[in-house]
C-alpha cells in the first residue's frame, strides 16, 4: 500500500466510491437528503467518526484479539457517535431533532465498519485517517448531490434560501413533488450510479 | 386493537427499508434470490421481536432518568449511553441466538446462519430499538413494533428479491444493470407502500 495521501483520497471518492460502486452506507444518504442542511450536518459527522474510528482502530490494531475485533470495533465507533450526537444536541438542537434517529445510526453505518475492517485493521494510523476522510467525503459527495437536487427541485431553494421563486409564493416554479417524497432518493442515486458507471464502464456488472 | 394498530403501522405505512430506508445495505445485497431473501427476512424478525422489547425494558429499567431508583439512586440519568447499550444488547442477542441454534436446530441454523452475524450492524434493527425510544412504547408496544417492523423488512425483502429474479432477464443499459436497476424497483416498490399511508384502523 504505497499510495500517497493524494491517491488514497482520491480513489475513495470517484474510483471506489463507498455507495455508488461498495453500495455501503445507503440507509442514512436516502433518508436524510431531502434537505441540503441536514445533508450537511450528516456528512460531516459521517466524515469524522470515519476518520476518527479508523485512526483508534488502526493505532490499537496489534492489541486487538482477532476473536472480539468487531465488538471492539463497535464500542469505538459507539463512543463516537455518542459524543457527536452529545455535541449536536447541545449546539444544533433543531438540527439534532430532525435528523432524529439518524445521528444514532451513524453506528451501523456500513462504511465505517467496512473502513474499519478492511483497511485500518492493516494500515498505519496516518493511512488509515486519510482513507477514512476520503471515504466520508465520497460518501458526502453523493449525499450533497442528491440533497442538491431534491431540495433545489421539490422545494425551489438551497440551504433555506430561494433559488426558484414557487408558484405558492408568487413565483413561476412549480417544485416537483415527487422529490420530496423520500422515494425519489432511489432514482437519483440510480440514476448516479448510471452516470459514474457510463463514466467508468470498469465498474459496470456484467450479468 | 391498540396492538393491531402498532404492527400494522409498522408493516406497511412506516416500513422499515421502504419508508425509512433503513437496513439498505443487506437489503440491497441479499435480495438476489428469493430463498435468501427468506432466510434473511426470518432472522430480521427473529432479531426485532427479541431485540426491540429487551432494550425497552433496559431502557426502564437502567437508562432512563430515575429509573435506578430500585437500587436507591433515582437521580442518576444514563440516557447518553443508550446507543452503545442497544448495539451492545444486539450483538449479545445475535451471538446467544447463533450459539443456541447452532445447537439445538441445525437445520434453522444452516439456513439464517450467515446472516445473523451480519445483522449485528443492519440499521433496520437498531433503528426498530431507535424509535421504539423515540416513541416511548411500554413493553407490550414494544413486543408488537418488534414484531411488526422485522415483518415489514421481511415482506420488502422477498418482494424486491421477486422482483429482482424476474428483472434479471431484462435489457437493461449497461451502466443500470445490478445495482442500478435494484435501485429503481426499490424506489417503485417504495411508491406502491406509499398508498398505505393515512390508513388506520
Amino acid at each position: 500500500m504505497a499510495e500517497s495521501s493524494k491517491e488514497l483520497i482520491v480513489r475513495s471518492i470517484f474510483k471506489r466510491n463507498p455507495i455508488a460502486l461498495l453500495v455501503l452506507g445507503i440507509c442514512s444518504a436516502l433518508a436524510v437528503t431531502g434537505q441540503m442542511s441536514t445533508a450537511l450536518v450528516m456528512s460531516i459527522c459521517v466524515t469524522l467518526v470515519t476518520a476518527f474510528s479508523s485512526l483508534t482502530i488502526s493505532i490499537v490494531r496489534y492489541q486487538i484479539p482477532n476473536t472480539v475485533r468487531i465488538g471492539l470495533q463497535i464500542m469505538v465507533i459507539a463512543t463516537l457517535v455518542i459524543l457527536v450526537d452529545q455535541i449536536l444536541q447541545a449546539f444544533f438542537y433543531e438540527l439534532s431533532k430532525q435528523l432524529s434517529i439518524f445521528v444514532g445510526l451513524i453506528i451501523t453505518n456500513c462504511i465505517i465498519m467496512g473502513r474499519a475492517e478492511g483497511f485500518a485493521m492493516s494500515n498505519p494510523p496516518i493511512p488509515s485517517f486519510i482513507d477514512g476522510i476520503g471515504n466520508g467525503l465520497g460518501y458526502s459527495l453523493i449525499l450533497m448531490s442528491v440533497a442538491f437536487i431534491r431540495e433545489l427541485f421539490g422545494a425551489g431553494t438551497i440551504f433555506g434560501y430561494t433559488i426558484f421563486t414557487t408558484v405558492s409564493n408568487g413565483g413561476w416554479y412549480v417544485p416537483n413533488g415527487m422529490l420530496v417524497l423520500p422515494a425519489s432518493g432511489f432514482f437519483l442515486i440510480a440514476m448516479l450510479i448510471w452516470l459514474i458507471r457510463t463514466y467508468d464502464p470498469e465498474q459496470q456488472e456484467s450479468q | 386493537m391498540h396492538y393491531l394498530d402498532i404492527i400494522f403501522r409498522s408493516l406497511f405505512i412506516e416500513n422499515l427499508p421502504l419508508s425509512f430506508f433503513l437496513g439498505m445495505c443487506t437489503f440491497l445485497a441479499i435480495s438476489k434470490k428469493v430463498k435468501s431473501a427468506v432466510g434473511l427476512g426470518l432472522a430480521v424478525v427473529v432479531l426485532t421481536a427479541l431485540t426491540v422489547p429487551l432494550n425497552n425494558f433496559l431502557l426502564n429499567t437502567v437508562l432512563k432518568e430515575g429509573a435506578l431508583g430500585w437500587l436507591g439512586q433515582p437521580e442518576i440519568d444514563l440516557t447518553f449511553l443508550g446507543l452503545m447499550i442497544y448495539i451492545a444488547t444486539i450483538a449479545a442477542v445475535v451471538q446467544i441466538l447463533e450459539m443456541v441454534l447452532d445447537k439445538f436446530v441445525p437445520a434453522l441454523y444452516n439456513t439464517l446462519g450467515i446472516f445473523l452475524p451480519l445483522l449485528t450492524v443492519n440499521c433496520a434493527i437498531l433503528g426498530a430499538s431507535l424509535f421504539m425510544v423515540e416513541r416511548d412504547y411500554t413493553f407490550l408496544e414494544s413486543t408488537a413494533y418488534g414484531i411488526g417492523a422485522g415483518g415489514g423488512f421481511m415482506m420488502a425483502v422477498i418482494l424486491l428479491a421477486a422482483i429482482r429474479e424476474k428483472s434479471e432477464y431484462a435489457d437493461s443499459p449497461k451502466g443500470l444493470r445490478g445495482l442500478g436497476m435494484t435501485f429503481i424497483s426499490a424506489g417503485l416498490m417504495a411508491m406502491a407502500f406509499m398508498g398505505f399511508a393515512g390508513i388506520s384502523f
